[in-house]
């Protein structure tokens, strides 16, 4: 990952701020930087998304494919997730550089969304045991400023509200063999519910006390940070401590009660903004990278 | 089944584009904070990022592969997954990508100034975010506006544009249904100001006495191009300037 090289008294300096509740940019503990969120930005993907954090930048693609249902999950669709470190983000990242770090975070992804209520997986299901849509979420990292986890559950929770998926029926003749056909409207589409898709909120433990979307230089001031992800309804689907230092059991149910208040307004207001970019209607003026 | 026709009798392709029109280019300089150089650049559907990482890099270290005369140009060429119409695999490694990328360090070992930095290197990475035809020009052109923000001493813009033949006629910018379609495809790098070629390939054939025509599309495709960057580059200066209060 990008690091900064901090001297001793940078990291008092930033330590000292945490502990009276006032970070380096003005930031009380519990505060977020301001998060811009643009969909529909890749126009050849069923879904997509740009998120821009503070300086950590993410484009998520959600692509569609017709596949085989799982053996186990006769009757279900299911999600592959995939994470692309590109060397945009630091030269480090360049050939194989990047890999470790985007299997660490798409097995993250896979465990957040390995659970009944995130997606309603059933209804990817076109007929059981023959066919059912994959969708692929592919992440893009494009610039690392600090607290990539929640930037990229963000950017994967918009993107599959962008998701269309094209709608088909099974048609059976009187042999019993099927054929599927795909809808003629491109506008006939199944949507998902990203009702229950959770967000993470990573807590960065500095000091004595817990951050919520640290930056990098944050981040390098902080041994260990507790990765959560939380439903709107502050229902918490997976923990994960991670970092080289370690947590004591306290903290970590002060940092658990911390990230359901936080998670609870992070996805209220990113379901409003979203609702909100959807009914500007397609004429809206897309910005992307432009501006 | 009849093949699709690329270019009507009124003269108009697929797009509803002149057989010599450019696709729309729409760029931006400075995209990212962190790099020492970025860029973006859409041409139609075809959007690209090139971000360059800057010269006093690469002196020691393991990643040291430096020349003692002259910086080293280190580009790699990257798709997304998400890129193209059927979703791809891997997003860098594969054959087309390590040519691309060896494309592109020829390209821009003709037109930066290698020997005013020796041991040194310069790396640059292109993104292609969106992959609609002509992904080797857009890759150029992101990249010239990213090593200029970088502020890297170049000979001269490097201004790249694809051109192709049907029916007689050369057409300027394939999109990706008319590269599909198979028939000779030529990509240009020009160095606008002299005229000098940066990079020629073509595949297929195509009968030499229409070279010529086909080159001189591509060409003038090039310096419309220039003219859009120069246009950018000047408004990104300006921008800049004021920002800075001179």
């Amino acid at each position: 990952m990008a690091s900064v090289v901090l001297s001793e008294a940078e990291k008092v300096y930033i330590v000292h701020g945490v502990q009276e509740d006032l970070r380096v940019d003005g930031r009380s503990c519990e505060d977020y930087r301001s998060v811009e969120v643009e969909t529909d930005v890749v126009s050849n993907t069923s879904g997509s998304a740009r998120v821009k954090l503070g300086h950590t930048d993410i484009l998520v693609g959600v692509k569609a494919e017709m596949g085989t249902p799982k053996l186990e999950k006769p009757n279900e669709g299911y999600l592959e997730f995939f994470v692309d470190c590109s060397a945009n983000a630091t030269p480090e990242f360049e050939g194989r550089g990047g890999d470790d770090l985007g299997t660490e975070i798409a097995n993250t992804l896979y465990r957040i969304f390995n659970n009944k209520s995130s997606v309603d997986l059933k209804s990817l299901c076109i007929s059981p045991r023959e066919h059912c849509w994959i969708l692929y979420v592919d992440v893009l990292l494009l610039e690392c400023g600090g607290n990539l986890f929640d930037a990229i559950s963000i950017a994967v929770k918009a993107a599959l509200f962008n998701t269309r998926i094209p709608r088909v029926r099974v048609l059976e003749d009187e042999e019993g063999s099927k054929d599927i056909e795909l809808s003629d409207d491109p506008y006939d589409c199944i949507r998902l519910s990203v009702e229950n898709v959770p967000c993470i909120v990573t807590l960065c433990k500095i000091g004595y006390r817990h951050v919520v979307d640290a930056t990098l230089q944050e981040e390098a001031c902080s041994l260990a940070s507790l990765l959560v992800s939380v439903t709107s309804k502050g229902v918490v689907t997976c923990m994960r401590k991670v970092g080289k230092g370690s947590l004591d059991p306290e903290s970590i149910f002060e940092m658990m009660e911390t990230s359901k208040r936080v998670g609870k307004v992070l996805h209220t207001s990113l379901q409003s903004i979203l609702h909100k970019e959807e009914s500007l209607g397609p004429k809206r003026q897309k910005v992307g990278f432009l501006g | 089944m009849a093949g699709l026709e690329l270019l009507s009798d009124q003269g108009y392709r697929v797009d509803g584009r002149r057989a010599r029109e450019l696709r729309k280019i729409q760029a931006r300089m400075g995209v990212f904070a962190q790099a020492d150089g970025s860029a973006y650049i859409e041409q139609g559907n075809t959007k690209a990022l090139a971000v360059v990482y800057g010269v006093p890099r690469g002196i020691g270290g393991v990643r040291s592969r430096a020349l003692p005369d002259r910086a080293l140009v280190n580009c790699q060429y990257s798709s997304a997954t998400f890129s193209t119409g059927e979703r791809k695999r891997r997003p860098h490694g594969d054959r087309k990508s390590c040519e691309m990328g060896l494309q592109l360090r020829q390209t821009f070992e003709a037109a930066i100034l290698t020997q005013l930095h020796p041991r040194s290197q310069i790396d640059i990475y292109v993104q292609v975010l969106q992959a609609d035809g002509g992904t080797y020009a857009a890759c150029v052109n992101a990249a010239t506006l990213a090593v200029l923000d970088a502020g890297i001493p170049m000979r001269d813009f490097v201004c790249a544009c694809s051109a192709g033949f049907v029916e007689g006629t050369a057409l300027a910018d394939l999109s990706h249904v008319e590269e599909a379609a198979g028939g000779p495809q030529l990509a240009l790098a020009l160095l606008p100001a002299s005229g000098q070629i940066a990079l020629l390939e073509m595949d297929a054939r195509l009968h030499e006495d229409h070279l010529e025509q086909v080159l001189e599309a591509a060409a003038q495709a090039a310096r419309d191009v220039h003219t859009l960057l120069d246009h950018v580059v000047r408004q990104h200066v300006r921008e800049a300037s004021i920002l800075l209060g001179d």
